[in-house]
């Protein structure tokens, strides 16, 4: 393992430790329990999005802290859910008042542990809602799976419901809003290598020269197939009309019911995508790929995209979600309407996306 | 340890906490092993998530080495969900949290409290990741040694004998999750290829029911002439 750390153990901490002094102005940084706040928290009558997950997807979340998009974001262990009281204390630390908007990538422990922050936090009297992100396509069906994986769309929820909270939006109108861009986005992601967890010392799996992984997960979840390495353009193309003839997915999902007071089954379908409709195309570098390969993956699904009739309104390319140092790509195309694009141009200021201000 | 009727001991919370130290040794022990065992179908930290949750266990139990067991359990409980993450922090923490509540204010158990704290954890196991037997998870652990330990009681069994059968059946279920397909948790995904590895959190559920089995029966024999 060769890594720019000190000791495996230390990585979270000391990486908090350096985003506090890096950006004094735009965030905070609370320790034991860990999260990463906005340093203007708590905004009085603002909705509070908070969001988090395992470390090693830089700069989700914690680099998307600041003004229009997150109020604040848990670090867990790299890879490993972040904990309960860690959510708690940020909700106490960042709601104005207004509740709070869980943002939960749907992995089995990111959903317990959030369940059981919200169930707290509402027992010490703040109002909070949880929305799953659940996009990955490389996983079709929910009956003898976890479902699917939330993944790039989170990034685009992130950005979309941060601003709408920063406009005023209230918090049930957030939350629908979230759950709106969930059902709209779908994502799928390729690996070139594995990576490594700097705790466990070795890759987490193996992948000959010649080979890639089709479908991979953000923490190195196998996907739907293992193959030979492929051009640019072939694998593009694979990750592109998996997403675009994708079929209606429908699951359904654990949300609070604020009228029953319980947590309860909702049933969600995620319309396919069909040729005049509107999409930010999202090219997203897994850590590894550099910043030269990305446009050639853009070019190749900006032709798909057109020959298939969805029209490319907004795009972002970039590093953003990733698995450490994994070498690899993916694409998440989302259906936006007019409140989502408005929403999307909105200004935004973090430490890891910046326009507008 | 006192013995009460025939062979019919009764674990106080001095024992119990001799118990939880002995889970967090073992649990150090087996860091790589359960490790190794999540590596190949999930995402390769579960021994170093719960290694990290019963250190941090540990750090707590002086402060309640006083108190009765259900606050003790409680304590383990609470520790472990702010410390292990992934699915087995929630998982692990409620269990105890759960068995703490189910010998609330006791400071000796009974045979019948030790089933009725296991129960309970099992049950908060199950409403919280709502798995079934089956799924490839800790429930097929832990079920098959509840159900045991409670048919060991009911046929006139000591608590160290029972403790031992229960931990017999965990350890067969911990087996059985190897040709299961994973229908839970990260597992899950790799759907076929989840089939001949055996899973992580059946595994650990199995270690900390042997401690059980193990710790009874240590004591057993340092009370017998």
């Amino acid at each position: 393992m060769k890594k720019l750390i000190n000791r495996p153990a230390d990585v979270v901490k000391e990486e908090l430790e350096g985003i506090a002094l890096a950006y004094p102005g735009l965030v905070k940084v609370h320790f034991e329990p860990n999260f990463i706040y906005r340093a203007d928290a708590p905004i009085p009558g603002k909705v509070a999005v908070i969001s988090g997950g395992g470390s090693g997807h830089e700069p989700m979340h914690g680099g998307f802290v600041g003004v229009g998009m997150l109020d604040a974001a848990c670090p867990g262990e790299v890879f490993t859910s972040p904990t309960p009281d860690q959510m708690l204390e940020a909700a106490k630390m960042v709601h104005g008042g207004a509740g709070v908007l869980y943002i939960v990538k749907n992995y089995t422990g990111d959903v317990m542990n959030f369940e059981m922050a919200a169930d707290m936090a509402r027992a010490e009297g703040i109002r909070v809602l949880n929305i799953l992100i659940d996009d990955d396509v490389a996983v079709k069906d929910s009956l003898y799976t976890a479902g699917r994986r939330g993944t790039g769309t989170t990034v685009l929820a992130e950005k979309i419901c941060g601003a709408a909270a920063e406009r005023g939006y209230d918090l049930k109108r957030v939350a629908d809003l979230c759950r709106r861009v969930n059902i709209n986005g779908r994502s799928m992601g390729m690996a070139l290598t594995p990576c490594t967890v700097p705790m466990a010392g070795k890759p987490t799996f193996e992948l000959a020269e010649d080979e890639m992984e089709v479908g991979i997960g953000i923490h190195g979840e196998p996907g739907r197939e293992r193959m030979k390495l492929k051009t640019a353009d072939e694998i593009t193309e694979m990750l592109a009309l998996a997403i675009i003839e994708d079929p209606p997915y429908r699951r359904t999902v654990r949300e609070w019911d604020e009228e029953k007071a319980e947590w309860v089954e909702v049933e969600l379908e995620d319309p396919p995508f069909r040729p005049g409709d509107p999409v930010l195309a999202f090219v997203n570098s897994m850590g590894g790929t550099p910043d030269i390969e990305l446009p050639i993956v853009y070019r190749k699904l900006h032709e798909i995209c057109t020959k298939k009739g969805l029209k490319i309104v907004r795009n972002l390319i970039g590093r953003y979600i990733t698995s450490l140092e994994m070498q690899g790509v993916s694409i998440t195309l989302l259906r936006m309407d007019d409140e989502m694009i408005d929403l999307w141009d909105a200004p935004v200021k973090t430490p890891g996306l910046r326009w507008g201000m | 340890m006192t013995i009460t009727r025939s062979e019919e001991l009764t674990i106080t919370t001095k024992e119990l906490l001799m118990c939880l130290h002995k889970m967090a040794e073992v649990l150090e022990a087996n860091r790589e092993y359960l490790t190794s065992l999540d590596a190949a179908i999930g995402d390769a930290d579960h021994g170093i998530n719960m290694d990290r949750g019963f250190k941090a266990v540990l750090a707590k139990l002086p402060s309640v080495e006083d108190k009765d067991a259900g606050t003790i359990l409680k304590t383990v409980g609470v520790a472990l969900v702010s410390t292990v993450g992934g699915a087995g922090g929630p998982l692990y923490g409620t269990a105890f949290m759960q068995a703490g509540m189910a010998v609330a204010g006791k400071y000796e158990l009974e045979p019948q409290d030790v089933l009725a704290a296991l129960d309970a954890a099992l049950k908060g196991v199950v409403m919280r990741g709502k798995a079934n037997l089956g799924d490839k998870t800790m429930v097929d652990a832990l079920t098959p040694a509840v159900n045991a330990l409670r048919r060991a009681l009911e046929n006139g069994s000591g608590l160290t004998e029972a403790l031992e059968q229960a931990a017999a059946a965990a350890e067969q279920g911990m087996k059985d999750t190897i040709p299961m397909l994973a229908k839970k948790g990260r597992a899950s995904y790799l759907g076929e290829r989840s089939i001949g590895h055996q899973d992580p959190g059946a595994t650990s559920s199995y270690l900390l029911i042997r401690v059980m089995a193990d710790v009874a029966r240590e004591l057993q024999t340092q009370q017998e002439p």
